[in-house]
């Protein structure tokens, strides 16, 4: 396994794993830009141009697009968040070179007018299908409630509103600021020539003109409190809550996923025990979310109404005792163990591996390799972890209680 | 760009290294070798699945998994799951219409240590009284969930039509048979139900075949055959019907009769649905979403039961242009008589080769196809006869199949604010 970065000229970086022995190589176009760097008059924009993207290009129309992907055998596709949106597919290594030359050129599109109004609707039954889901835009609620101004709490997919009202120009306008080279990398894994990945992006990026697409580092300010949102036809209550967490440059993060591990794991947590093995919740849960120089601890549960106020209040004392007393060494080992494995199945999928690569180069830290990672976790202390939980207190949060009750209160 | 030209050679399909080993008792183990992996996973697959839950307590199978897992030989339940954890198992369990499944994925060696542990909830589980409550509250909370998520719930009603009793069902049951259950019905449902006879244990990874199969020999000898139990069917209910739910979507769930895995033509049937839906120029995703926008998310599957199979398509689309969405499925799925094209064909080929190649990146995926494998086939497809079924098909195979075999006798459920129609009344009650 080797490890492998060059930049070119213009400022696209290429970076990549190279595992000889891989069957499959997964790549990824990684673009510093997503709901962050919106304004609230085009919200959606990031999210609603990674459709675009497959809608064509100066060279290709939207079904050659899709043809080529197919032909290719790949699979791929694409995501936003609130700061990054990623393109990636994997093949089998011997498409390495048109997969590259694709993914270049589907990074210039047209965002034809006709393309961008079909695809519009496509985006509206998207916001639509997840209305309907649970938590009913629950999420999207509690971000920017958590968030207030800051543009994290910009929601990613927008909202029908939003996306009705955009036109093709205003998201010419957002990808001519934030689709610079240098806010941009290839990432790779798996079975790839490194040399070849460098001498392909040359020919089909290294012409892109570079400009600056720096975007605002500020803080946030979190916000606490708590909110009912009425959904009279759901059958469970989800509550959710958001409480500051270490950024994506804090050194303490490490030590933090390990402590919400203990804490908020699917299976064996304190959670766990608590709310799921007791049948008191469907689904109980808390996992960290990094970002620039902000971050998060989300923590969920869903369960019958009947339950959602004495499950509030549980969740308090659990997080009270958290903060109190720590975890203890035999859970920081259960975690290490379970986390020790977790790096050998993950790390045996060259997709997962791409995008290991590239949200490293995302937080622009050096990069790690899968052992250096692993070493780190098992080198944790009990102190370190619980030095982490002191200073990230989770009681003080923002709540959001979504399901036909509403009569519920903070713990 | 011509596929073909870049296509692998065979060589990226590894050559598969199956073992298998039958106990006196009737128990299965079969595994494949993968030694490029440093991980290794299981797949316990017991003949304990929801068909064998009486009508009036359907639930009984899910109930019971979530029993046998609340301590067994010498662990509480406590310790069980800190057994897992210590062990760095990544587990998972639940209750399909023919199986209660237990799966695992792990580093290597703490197969061993797996399978110990799952041999006790097989064979020595506690089912402890006191625990009851708990663990009906458990499934119930399931079973609420189930009702918030509108796909899922489209999709039971269309299989509980499609298919009828008891193969239709979902496992979960409902809020009256789950409150119905009692400890003695858990109880016989063991007594009846977890028996060595029917049981597939497989795995995936790096292994020791010889140890493991005396591992397993020894974990699981002394495990009783028992009688297998008779299963009624009942006829299914065809045609179309609409759940009212005031959403902003109409969910959309479609299917019509096919071939099941172990059918000689079934790799013909495979090809016809992924011209429908094997990628973003399949024709679904391409006339109903890219060409008119009216959905995020559409797809046809092939379902296959022992005996029986079925293509379900799915769509979810905003109430008013619900109807239009069926209209264009449905002229998709009768077009298809109509044929497939050579680049239809060169395309899904490309496609069925890659997701092979990509599929050896992980035991977790190969330990459940040599399972589901063994259980429909008595034996496991070798990738190398796959690929030969793969390469075998032509346009003509499939057109042929097609002629044979048209999509036809829909049986729709629909769930939104509006009921839907199926165009020129194609329904199974009136075709």
């Amino acid at each position: 396994m080797h490890y492998h970065q060059h930049q070119l000229d213009n400022g696209l970086t290429v970076i990549a794993e190279c595992n000889p022995s891989a069957y499959t190589s997964a790549f990824g176009v990684f673009v510093k830009t997503g709901a962050r760097d919106e304004t609230a008059d085009i919200g959606g924009v990031s999210h609603f141009l990674e459709h675009m993207v497959f809608k064509g290009t100066p060279n290709r129309t939207a079904e050659q697009v899709n043809l080529e992907l197919d032909e290719m055998g790949s699979a791929s596709n694409a995501r936003t968040g609130e700061e990054s949106t990623i393109y990636h597919a994997a093949v089998l290594p011997d498409f390495q070179s048109p997969m590259i030359e694709l993914l270049a050129d589907l990074m210039r599109p047209s965002l034809r007018v006709d393309d961008f109004e079909t695809e519009k609707q496509v985006i509206i039954e998207e916001i639509m299908m997840y209305a309907d889901q649970p938590p009913y835009g629950g999420h999207e609620r509690i971000m920017e409630l958590f968030f207030g101004s800051h543009p994290l709490g910009q929601s990613v997919l927008g909202t029908v509103d939003s996306v009705s009202k955009l036109t093709a120009d205003q998201m010419k306008d957002y990808f001519r600021v934030r689709y610079s080279p240098a806010n941009m990398a290839i990432a790779a894994a798996g079975n790839i020539d490194f040399d070849k990945l460098v001498e392909d992006a040359n020919k089909h990026c290294g012409h892109w003109e570079s400009f600056d697409a720096q975007r605002s580092g500020q803080s946030p300010e979190y916000q606490t409190g708590f909110e009912t949102l009425e959904k009279p036809n759901s059958h469970q209550q989800y509550i959710l809550q958001l409480a500051p967490g270490p950024s994506n440059n804090d050194l303490n993060r490490f030590a933090m996923r390990v402590a919400i591990t203990i804490l908020g794991d699917d299976g064996g947590s304190r959670m766990y025990w608590k709310f799921l093995d007791s049948g008191v919740a469907e689904s109980a849960g808390a996992g960290s979310y990094e970002y620039l120089n902000g971050g998060l601890v989300m923590s969920y549960i869903c369960c019958d109404p009947d339950h959602a106020q004495s499950n509030l209040q549980s969740l308090a004392e659990l997080q009270g005792e958290f903060k109190n007393k720590g975890v203890t060494q035999k859970e920081l080992d259960l975690a290490k163990q379970k986390i020790a494995s977790h790096i050998v199945l993950a790390s045996e999928r060259t997709e997962s591996r791409m995008f290991s690569v590239g949200s490293q180069w995302l937080t622009g830290q050096p990069f790690k390799t899968t052992g250096e990672i692993a070493e780190i976790y098992q080198a944790l202390t009990l102190d370190e972890v619980n030095q982490a939980i002191d200073q990230y207190s989770l009681e003080k949060n923002m709540t959001l209680v979504v399901g036909p009750n509403t009569s519920l209160a903070p713990a | 760009m011509q596929s073909e030209d870049l296509a692998p050679g065979p060589n990226v399909v590894q050559k598969q290294e199956i073992f298998s080993h039958s106990l006196s008792n009737g128990l299965v183990l079969v595994a494949q070798s993968m030694p490029w992996l440093e991980s290794s996973a299981f797949s316990i697959n017991l003949p304990a699945g929801c068909r064998h839950d009486p009508m009036e307590k359907i639930g009984l199978s899910n109930f019971a998994c979530e029993m046998v897992q609340r301590g067994c030989g010498e662990l509480d339940s406590r310790q069980f799951i800190e057994a897992l954890e210590g062990n760095g198992i990544d587990y998972n369990s639940s209750s399909s219409v023919y199986h209660m499944h237990f799966g695992g994925a792990m580093c290597a060696d703490q197969i061993y240590p797996g399978l110990k542990i799952y041999s006790d909830v097989l064979m020595r589980p506690h089912l402890p009284s006191d625990q009851m409550e708990d663990g009906r509250l458990v499934c119930l909370q399931e079973v609420r969930a189930i009702e918030d998520d509108l796909a899922q719930k489209a999709i039971i009603e269309l299989r509980n039509r499609h298919y009828g009793q008891p193969d239709g069902r979902d496992c979960h049951g409902s809020m009256e048979s789950v409150a119905g259950i009692t400890h003695d019905d858990i109880k016989e449902f063991y007594d009846t139900n977890f028996r060595p006879n029917g049981t597939i244990i497989s795995v995936a990874g790096k292994i020791d075949w010889p140890k493991l199969k005396d591992h397993v020999e020894n974990l699981f000898a002394d495990w009783k055959e028992k009688p297998v139990p008779a299963i009624k069917n009942s006829d299914p209910q065809h045609g179309v019907t609409h759940i009212p739910f005031e959403s902003q979507q109409t969910q959309i769930a479609l299917a019509y009769p096919s071939i099941p895995y172990s059918h000689p033509d079934y790799f013909q049937a495979r090809g016809a649905v992924g011209v429908l839906s094997g990628g973003m120029s399949s024709r679904l995703f391409h006339e109903v979403r890219e060409k008119r926008g009216l959905c995020y998310t559409v797809f046809a599957s092939s379902h296959s039961l022992k005996d029986r199979g079925a293509v379900v398509c799915y769509s979810g689309t905003s109430s008013e242009r619900a109807q239009e969405t069926v209209n264009v499925i449905v002229e998709q799925l009768l077009n298809l008589k109509n044929g497939i094209q050579e680049d239809e064909l060169r395309r899904l080929k490309v496609q069925i080769r890659s997701g092979m190649v990509m599929q050896q990146e992980s035991c977790r995926s190969r330990a459940g196809a040599i399972a589901g494998d063994w259980f429909h086939l008595g034996r496991v497809r070798l990738l190398e006869e796959i690929t030969d079924a793969v390469n075998g098909l032509t346009v003509e195979s499939i057109n042929e199949y097609l002629n044979n075999h048209p999509p036809g006798n829909f049986d729709l459920v629909t769930l939104g604010p509006e009921p839907l129609d199926l165009p020129h009344a194609l329904s199974s009650t009136s075709a």
